[in-house]
């Protein structure tokens, strides 16, 4: 588990989120929770509670756990296999969990309120209706049982008729139908692009290619059918919520890339159970020949049944790579393909048994030392994926040229110098992307970071970025900002920079005020910043802050990632100064010049309109604060 | 320039100051060196007794305002004369304040050891450098500007003896020389200014000059150094320095562009810290520098026998009023810092940083030694404030006594080397393993403890005696699994041994194996006898009996059925019957047996998850 390259991606020091911590409390509470339905003790119960609580503190990814559960209550109930070890369960880790969670601040009432959570107490209502009728059929007898179903069904049916009625009209009443924006682009994928453009902004919530798939899971991706079918072989209560959360995660981690970190979890337990269970076979056969090697007649017989088996295996084998094959091209195929292996289990579960003990010697020893080499292979991978990918801190970047290793370590160029230049309680905005690193490693106060919370305060700076500098000097001015900061990639060729960054923040600044809108950005629905640029964007505040004298440098401002010459090259800043570029120029610094240095033009102005009347005073302030 | 006029008048004020002692300056050669940040001057006194009694102590001034930036003095004579000159002689410097003289003089005093009798005459060294003298001017530039610096000085030796003969020479940076004091005699030549010969001036003769210069050095002035000394006697010294620096020169206004500072490094921030050489010891190790947020990647490393330089540079250049803090770490060889005498051990190390450019206003050295260590005593060639303090790391039970030394204003001068006494016994090295060594012991123990002994209250409690039956119960079940298993590995051969028998035609073989097994099954069914007795009597078996007893039952019937199809086959070879026959007459057993082997399979599986 700890190897999976996609956890990996989460837990390394350069990269180190909250998720390392929230995946662990998750496997946790999912193991308190199986441990909980197979011995049926309290005390496994109330810990899961505790579990729960511990992985609501530590991710908002804990809606996962509170439908996942009741999913799996609801699958126990429908196929008969309900007892009081699912009650105990189930029931403690609904009160108790709700109760903990709604002592985080995050989620508060939420955990009552939203739609997320409906789902656990409706089968937690569902749970005891079942219990009682369990409970009525054991006292009464059968014939009376058959009187108080009709009676009690007809009753509850009314019943949950009008509950159901009632949370339709409350839910309905809502816009978002109570679900909170995050969770909707999970069910409908085209959801954020419409109507969020910050949830979409962010890379990682972006659907994962297929090589991402590989790369993050790799052998891992073949042995997930292999442990689905293990799993199914002894349907246990344990192993179907197994087979639940490997189906819901791999539909979740295919809307979002950074789902994939629920998705690695489950997948390693069910290429621990394919694993487990291949050996077990193989062993197994190792040891019933091992004291019979030395008659010939057991070793014959062994080799006449051998070539069947081996066919067999064979046959197994590509219909397993059939499956992963198919997997990938299309999810809508998952649940036939279900059903297929459902239709497979048996026949499948058969042949094992059959040839559980007649497996020759030299064919499982074989095929344990391959097990062992695609194990070895795939730590071989990790630890590469682990190296190349995911431990290259973010901030640090390098670049291999003809004279050896060039790092670009401007980011903590940048943050030592506000952390060591500038007052502690200056303000810095910048775009949120920095503002985590810019908290904890310039120790300064910033604006909006990258907790997404506060759409508008993202949109107010989006806006002022995308304004035109002197109204978005208003804007900062307001805001108390002292240093505003880029990151301009356009000398270096970085191409994650704030130009790149640019029409997202246009699009969040002009969800929530109107007046910056994206077709003024755009020349033909074509983004660029050439000579063919609108004059809106080549007068906003982005674009001047990363291009100023730009020109000084090559004589053309040729633009290394966007690879054109830029449009606009020679203007100068009249309300920020430079204070501060990296040696890469990928940081720049600029501060925000005192009110008195430019108030000499507007005072003229004021001063010619003095005698006219507040009305205008009102108009302006309207227009300088737009989020008003 | 208010502070010409204070010296000004003070000097009219000194003129009326009697002589106190009969000594004579014959000669003052002073040599200003102002090219580095630091001032050194270095005076070359030739000191003669007019009087008649034996003086032992030469009185040296300074003016307030200079003994203020005063980081070092030391004076010296060289024995011997011309050019066989002997090793110099360092004499112990005090400050003093002796009466009758005039105020806002700071006075020190050189102890002359062998005294100086009538008439005899003595060459001085007095090295003394200033730090912070320098004063930028003006004191804000932009980017482009040049950064200028002002020094105040006194163009006349300034002694509470007559002089009779001085001269003065100021040696200044390859570089533009803004403006400076002309008086008589004062001749420029290149970058160094001479002042002099005066002769026969009083005593407390004063007149003051300045000097405004380019001066594009970079100010690199540690506001506080913090140097950890970290003796282990596993044969390591780990040295960290934790460096608060700002740039001292003129501050930096306006602008900062970065593409003036790469297009014309040289006219755009010339006077930027753009790097610093610490001069580490040779056999250095496990260099790191660093800051609070990682690694600083612009540093470089070389290194001979001799010596290692490592080049670090800050993450950014430096200009005027900028800061930056970092820290920088390497470890040393034991041996070549810690010695013995006299059944103590001390510890040799220099004091001051390995970076040379940089001039130090508080510097607190800390020597970490090994827990244990008694006796401490510290020397070192300088005052210094001492302290003790405790330091506590991993497995530490008392603590590790840490050595506090504190000094302000330290420049290069002050890197020698100082020693720290301890007691320490070898022994004591061996506390930490041992500790961890029994820890360990102590668990493993506790955990056979744990594992060996029966916790349990009450040895006659129900629960007790249940959960005691229980495992008998289990572990009966086991056994009879076990035999069962064995029955049926039994079974499984016996089919082997009819294949080999429809292969091979050997009868012969076939009966004797039957008979082997046979005996085998015998003895197995009566190993099994007395532990489903014991199960009958079990109360705790009740759930389980019923199904061993199904099982054990349906397994005899396994057996006889296998052995009746066994005789059949060997029968029918004996009466040669052809294959097919065989097969008809076992076709029916062989069900059976089939139906049979699955329903024992299955109890076992029972038996299993119960």
């Amino acid at each position: 588990m700890q190897r999976v390259p996609s956890y990996i991606s989460r837990s390394v020091a350069g990269s180190y989120d909250n998720e390392a911590v929230a995946i662990f409390a998750l496997i946790f509470t999912f193991y308190l929770y199986i441990k909980t339905l197979n011995t049926g003790s309290l005390f496994y119960a109330t810990l899961n509670a505790i579990a729960y609580f511990y992985m609501v503190c530590s991710w908002g990814g804990y809606t996962f756990i509170i439908n996942l559960i009741p999913m799996h209550v609801l699958l126990c109930i429908v196929t008969g296999r309900y007892s009081s070890r699912l009650y105990i369960a189930y029931a403690p880790l609904v009160v108790l969990g709700t109760l903990l969670a709604s002592l985080v601040p995050v989620v508060g009432f939420n955990a009552v309120m939203t739609s997320e959570h409906f789902a656990s107490f409706l089968v937690f209502i569902i749970i005891h209706v079942v219990a009682l009728v369990y409970y009525i059929k054991g006292i009464l007898s059968p014939k009376m049982f058959k009187v108080a179903v009709t009676f009690v069904v007809s009753i509850g049916v009314v019943v949950c008729g009008a509950v159901l009625a009632v949370l339709i009209a409350l839910v309905a009443s809502s816009p978002t139908k109570g679900w909170s924006g995050r969770s909707l682009s999970l069910l409908d994928p085209t959801y954020a692009s419409k109507y969020i453009p910050i949830i979409a902004s962010v890379s990682e919530h972006q659907p994962p290619t297929w090589p991402s798939y590989f790369m993050d899971i790799n052998v891992l991706a073949f042995l997930v059918p292999a442990g689905i079918i293990a799993c199914f072989s002894p349907l246990s209560d344990a192993s179907s919520f197994v087979i639940l959360y490997i189906v819901t995660s791999v539909y979740f981690s295919g809307v979002m890339v950074r789902l994939m970190l629920v998705l690695a979890p489950a997948a390693c337990i069910m290429s621990g159970i394919a694993l487990s269970a291949a050996f077990d076979v193989f062993t197994r056969s190792i040891k019933f020949q091992l004291p019979g090697a030395t008659e010939n007649s057991e070793r014959d017989a062994g080799e006449t049944s051998s070539n069947s088996v081996v066919a067999q295996n064979d046959v197994a084998k590509t219909e397993k790579n059939e499956d992963a094959v198919k997997e990938r091209p299309s999810k809508k195929n998952r649940k036939k393909e279900k059903e297929k292996e459902n239709v497979e289990k048996p026949s499948v579960k058969s042949q094992i048994k059959k040839k559980l003990l007649i497996l020759p010697l030299e064919a499982s020893i074989i095929a344990i030392f391959l097990l062992v080499l695609l194990g070895a292979f795939y730590v071989v991978h990790c630890v590469w994926a682990a190296a190349e990918a995911y431990s290259a801190p973010s901030i640090v970047l390098t670049s291999h040229s003809h004279d050896g290793l060039h790092v670009f370590d401007d980011f903590r160029e940048a943050y030592a110098w506000l952390s060591h230049n500038t007052e502690v309680d200056d303000k810095v905005a910048s775009w949120w992307d920095y503002g985590y690193q810019t908290t904890a490693m310039a120790n300064r106060t910033v604006i909006v970071d990258n907790n997404t919370w506060n759409n508008t305060h993202i949109a107010t700076v989006g806006t002022a970025m995308s304004s035109p500098e002197k109204a978005a000097w208003e804007i900062f001015n307001s805001l108390d900002v002292k240093y505003v900061l880029v990151v301009f990639g356009g000398l270096v060729g970085y191409p994650s920079d704030d130009i790149n960054k640019f029409l997202w923040m246009v699009r969040i600044g002009g969800g929530v005020f109107p007046h910056i809108k994206e077709p003024d950005y755009l020349r033909d629905g074509q983004y660029r910043i050439d000579s063919q640029a609108t004059p809106t964007m080549l007068n906003c505040l982005m674009y001047k802050l990363s291009y100023y004298r730009f020109v000084e440098t090559d004589g053309k401002a040729f633009d290394r990632v966007r690879r054109t010459e830029i449009g606009k090259k020679y203007f100068k800043l009249t309300h920020f100064e430079e204070v501060f570029t990296t040696h890469h120029w990928m940081v720049r610094i600029y501060k925000l010049k005192p009110p008195k240095n430019r108030i000499r033009g507007r005072a003229k102005k004021s001063k010619s309109k003095a005698s006219s009347t507040t009305g205008t005073k009102r108009i302006g302030t309207k227009k300088k604060n737009p989020w008003h | 320039m208010g502070l010409r006029f204070d010296l000004l008048l003070f000097t009219i004020a000194l003129l009326s100051v009697p002589v106190l002692s009969d000594l004579i300056l014959s000669r003052v050669d002073r040599r200003i060196d102002l090219t580095s940040q630091v001032v050194r001057t270095t005076s070359t006194l030739k000191v003669e007794n007019a009087g008649s009694d034996l003086v032992s102590e030469v009185l040296l001034a300074f003016p307030d305002s200079q003994a203020k930036h005063l980081a070092y003095l030391s004076a010296s004579s060289t024995e011997g004369k011309g050019k066989a000159k002997g090793s110099a002689v360092s004499f112990p410097v005090e400050i003093v304040h002796p009466k009758g003289m005039p105020p806002a003089l700071t006075f020190y005093s050189v102890s002359l050891p062998k005294g100086l009798g009538k008439g005899d005459s003595l060459t001085l060294d007095v090295l003394v450098v200033f730090k912070g003298a320098l004063q930028p001017f003006p004191e804000k530039i932009t980017q482009a500007d040049i950064q200028l610096v002002v020094f105040y000085e006194t163009a006349y030796y300034l002694s509470p003896y007559a002089v009779k003969v001085q001269s003065l020479s100021v040696k200044l940076p390859d570089a533009r020389i803004e403006s400076f004091t002309k008086i008589e005699n004062t001749k420029i030549h290149g970058s160094e200014i001479k002042y002099g010969p005066y002769e026969n001036l009083p005593p407390f003769s004063y007149s003051p000059i300045v000097v405004h210069f380019e001066a594009n050095q970079p100010f690199a002035i540690a506001q506080e150094l913090v140097r950890e000394i970290e003796i282990s006697h596993w044969g390591n010294v780990q040295v960290t320095e934790h460096y608060n620096l700002v740039h001292g020169g003129a501050q930096s206004k306006g602008e900062f562009s970065r593409l003036d500072f790469q297009a014309r490094p040289h006219v755009r921030g010339a006077s930027a810290i753009r790097h610093l050489v610490a001069k580490l010891p040779p056999r250095v190790h496990s260099i790191y520098y660093r800051d609070e947020i990682g690694n600083i990647s612009t540093s470089n490393l070389w290194g001979d026998h001799k010596k290692t330089e490592m080049v670090i540079e800050p993450r950014y250049p430096m200009f005027g009023g900028w800061r930056t803090a970092f820290t920088i770490g390497y470890s040393l060889p034991l041996q070549d810092f810690l010695f013995q005498s006299d059944g103590k051990r001390y510890v040799n190390i220099s004091f001051g940083s390995p970076v040379n450019e940089v001039v130090i206003d508080t510097l607190i050295v800390k020597v970490v030694l090994p827990e244990g260590s008694a006796d401490i005593s510290v020397s070192a060639p300088f005052p210094v404030k001492q302290g003790q303090e405790t330091k506590f790391s991993h497995l530490d039970l008392v603590g590790r006594p840490v050595v506090v030394l504190e000094k302000t204003n330290v420049v290069p001068e002050h890197n020698q080397h100082f020693q720290v006494y301890y007691k320490f016994s070898s022994l004591s090295m061996l506390t930490e393993p041992l500790m961890l060594i029994s820890g360990f012991f102590f668990l493993f123990v506790t955990c056979i403890v744990y594992m060996h002994a029966d916790l349990s209250i009450s040895k006659s409690s129900p629960s007790y005696l249940a959960k005691l039956q229980w495992d008998e119960v289990q572990a009966a079940v086991q056994q009879v699994r076990n035999i069962i298993n064995r029955c049926l590995m039994i079974h499984d051969k016996l089919e082997a041994s009819l294949r080999d028998l429809s292969r091979t035609g050997d009868v012969q073989a076939c009966k004797s194996a039957r008979k082997a097994f046979d005996g085998l099954l015998k003895d197995l069914s009566k190993d099994l006898k007395p532990l489903l007795a014991s199960l009958q009597t079990s109360p705790q078996a009740a759930q389980i009996l019923p199904k061993v007893e199904e099982l054990v039952g349906k397994e005899r019937d396994l057996q006889e059925r296998m052995m009746a199809k066994h005789s059949t086959v060997v029968d029918s070879y004996e009466k040669k019957s052809s294959g097919r026959e065989i097969e008809n007459r076992v076709a029916l057993q062989q069900q059976k047996i089939t139906a049979l082997r699955q329903e024992v399979d299955d109890l076992l599986d029972l038996i299993d998850e119960i």
